[in-house]
C-alpha cells in the first residue's frame, strides 16, 4: 500500500517553487492527484516529499481575447473547462474532449495541468492541444519559459519539466479562420480512457476549399502523443475528399507505434487508428467548411 | 518527519472537525476510520468503481482518490448527511420505493452522485442522469431502476408529486 511521505500545501506559486528548489529532485508535485494517487496506491511509486498545489487558487482560471487567445490556469479542473461558456463558444473541441475524459467525479477534481504533466500517452488533452498549437508556460525560481505542447512529452510518463519547475498556464492561440478541429477516441464505455484516439485540425483556403494546413495527432499510439506528419501531407494542398481521408488515416496508422496490452493488441489498435483518424478528419473538415 | 500527522480542519455533514491525519490518509480513510462514517463504502481503491463518491464543496468526487489533507478547509457531505433526523431525503426515498436498491453496496455513492447532479441541474434529461450514474459501477447491473429513481426524486424535488 501507500508509503508515508512528507506533505506540503503551499498557497502561492512562489511558495511552491521555493519548496521545489529546496528539495531539488526529491519532491513531486501533486495537483488533483487523479492519476498519481492510483499509481502510488498500487505501490508503483513511493514519494519522499509531496508538494500539493491543488490549493493554489490563483492558477484556476480561463480567459480569452481575440488577440491573446485562450489562457487556462494549470489548476483548472477538467469539469470547469468542459462547462466554460468561453471554451464552448471558441474551442468546442476542448469542451467535447473534457466531457469524455473520465467520469464526472474524476473531472471534478482532476486538473488540466496535472493531466499534461503526468505525461500519459493515452491522455486526451495533449493531442487536442497539439492540434490547437498550444504552448505551455513553465516557471521556476530562476524564471519562466514557454514550450510548444508538441515538444513537452519526452517518453512514456516523462515530460520536459525540470525538478524545480512547474506548469503554470496553457496558452492556445485564437482560432484561425476556416479551421475545423475534432477529436475522436475508441472507448469501451463513454468516459473511459481511449484505447486509441485522434485529434485533427484542418485549415481550408477560403474560396477554392484547398487544405492549407493540417495537424493529425494520435493518442495511445506510441510512447508520446504522436503527431503524424506524413498523414498530414496527404491532406495538405488538396481538395479533401473521402479518398484522401482514407489515405491519410492509413498512413497515420502506419506511422504509429501502438502498444499491445490488456485493452487491445497492436494490430487492433492499428485498425482502429484508421477508423478514428478518418472520423476525426471528416468532422474537422465539415467544421472547417462552416467556420 | 516523514509521515508525521498534520492538522486537518474539515466540515463534514455540517459539523466542524479538527483532526490530525497522516499525509497518506485518503479522504475515505478519514471519513470511515476517524469519523466512523461508514456509510461511504470503499470498493476498488483504484478510482474505477466510484462507490466511495462523496460531495466535496458541492461536487461529486471519489473519496478514495483525494488525500484527506486536500480537503483541509473544505466541506464534505456523505450519505449520513442527507436525511433530516428520521425523514429521508427524496432521493433515498425514491430509491427505496422504486426498488432501485439491490445489494446496496454502491447505493451510498450513487445517491451522493444523484444529489450532486440534482443540486446542479434540477431537471436533467435521461441522458444526463445516465452519464452521472455511469460514474459508479453496479455489480448487480441494476441501472434501469436507479436511473428511474433519480428521475422520480428529481420530479419530487422540483415540487411535483
Amino acid at each position: 500500500m501507500m508509503k508515508d511521505f512528507e506533505y506540503f500545501a503551499p498557497k502561492t506559486v512562489e511558495e511552491a517553487l521555493s519548496l521545489l528548489f529546496q528539495y531539488k529532485g526529491e519532491a513531486k508535485i501533486i495537483a488533483g492527484g487523479q492519476s498519481i494517487l492510483v499509481v502510488m496506491r498500487q505501490g508503483l511509486l513511493a514519494l519522499e516529499n509531496v508538494v500539493d498545489i491543488k490549493g493554489i487558487t490563483a492558477l484556476d482560471y480561463i480567459t480569452y481575447d481575440e488577440k491573446e487567445g485562450l489562457r487556462i490556469g494549470a489548476l483548472t479542473t477538467h469539469r470547469a473547462i468542459e462547462k466554460s461558456s468561453i471554451i464552448q463558444k471558441h474551442f468546442r473541441v476542448l469542451s467535447e474532449m473534457e466531457g469524455n475524459l473520465a467520469t464526472i467525479q474524476t473531472r471534478n477534481w482532476g486538473t488540466i495541468g496535472g493531466n499534461l504533466c503526468h505525461g500519459d500517452p493515452a491522455g486526451d488533452p495533449a493531442p487536442v492541444l497539439i492540434a490547437l498549437e498550444a504552448k505551455l508556460k513553465l516557471k521556476s525560481l530562476s524564471g519562466e519559459r514557454i514550450i510548444a505542447m508538441g515538444e513537452f512529452s519526452k517518453d512514456m510518463l516523462e515530460v520536459d519539466l525540470e525538478p524545480d519547475e512547474m506548469l503554470i498556464e496553457i496558452q492556445v492561440p485564437a482560432k484561425r479562420p476556416h479551421t475545423g478541429i475534432a477529436q475522436e477516441k475508441l472507448m469501451v464505455m463513454q468516459g473511459d480512457a481511449g484505447i486509441v484516439g485522434a485529434a485533427v485540425s484542418i485549415t481550408l483556403k477560403p474560396g477554392d476549399g484547398i487544405c492549407e494546413d493540417a495537424r493529425v495527432v494520435l493518442s495511445n499510439a506510441a510512447s508520446v502523443p504522436l503527431r503524424v506528419k506524413e498523414a498530414e501531407k496527404r491532406l495538405i494542398g488538396k481538395v479533401i475528399n473521402y479518398q484522401s481521408l482514407v489515405e491519410a488515416s492509413e498512413v497515420a496508422s502506419a506511422e504509429a507505434d501502438p502498444p499491445s496490452d490488456i485493452h487491445a493488441s497492436e494490430e487492433y489498435r492499428r485498425e482502429m487508428l484508421k477508423v478514428f483518424v478518418r472520423r476525426a478528419s471528416a468532422t474537422a473538415l465539415e467544421r472547417a467548411k462552416t467556420g | 518527519m516523514k509521515g508525521e500527522p498534520k492538522e486537518l480542519k474539515i466540515k463534514v455533514n455540517g459539523k466542524f472537525f479538527e483532526l490530525r491525519v497522516r499525509p497518506k490518509a485518503l479522504l475515505s480513510d478519514v471519513l470511515r476510520k476517524d469519523l466512523k462514517l461508514t456509510g461511504t463504502k470503499r470498493g476498488c481503491l483504484e478510482s474505477t468503481c466510484g462507490v466511495c463518491t462523496v460531495i466535496l464543496d458541492g461536487k461529486a468526487v471519489r473519496s478514495c482518490s483525494v488525500l484527506a489533507l486536500q480537503a483541509n478547509g473544505h466541506e464534505v457531505t456523505t450519505i449520513e448527511g442527507l436525511a433530516e433526523e428520521d425523514k429521508l431525503h427524496p432521493i433515498q426515498e425514491a430509491f427505496i420505493k422504486h426498488g432501485a436498491i439491490e445489494c446496496g453496496f454502491c447505493i451510498p455513492g450513487r445517491v451522493m452522485m444523484a444529489k450532486a447532479l440534482l443540486d446542479e441541474n434540477p431537471n436533467p434529461t435521461r441522458e444526463e442522469v445516465r452519464l452521472a450514474m455511469q460514474g459508479i459501477l453496479c455489480a448487480d447491473s441494476g441501472y434501469v431502476k436507479q436511473i428511474e429513481a433519480v428521475e422520480i426524486a428529481a420530479e419530487k424535488m422540483r415540487g411535483g408529486e
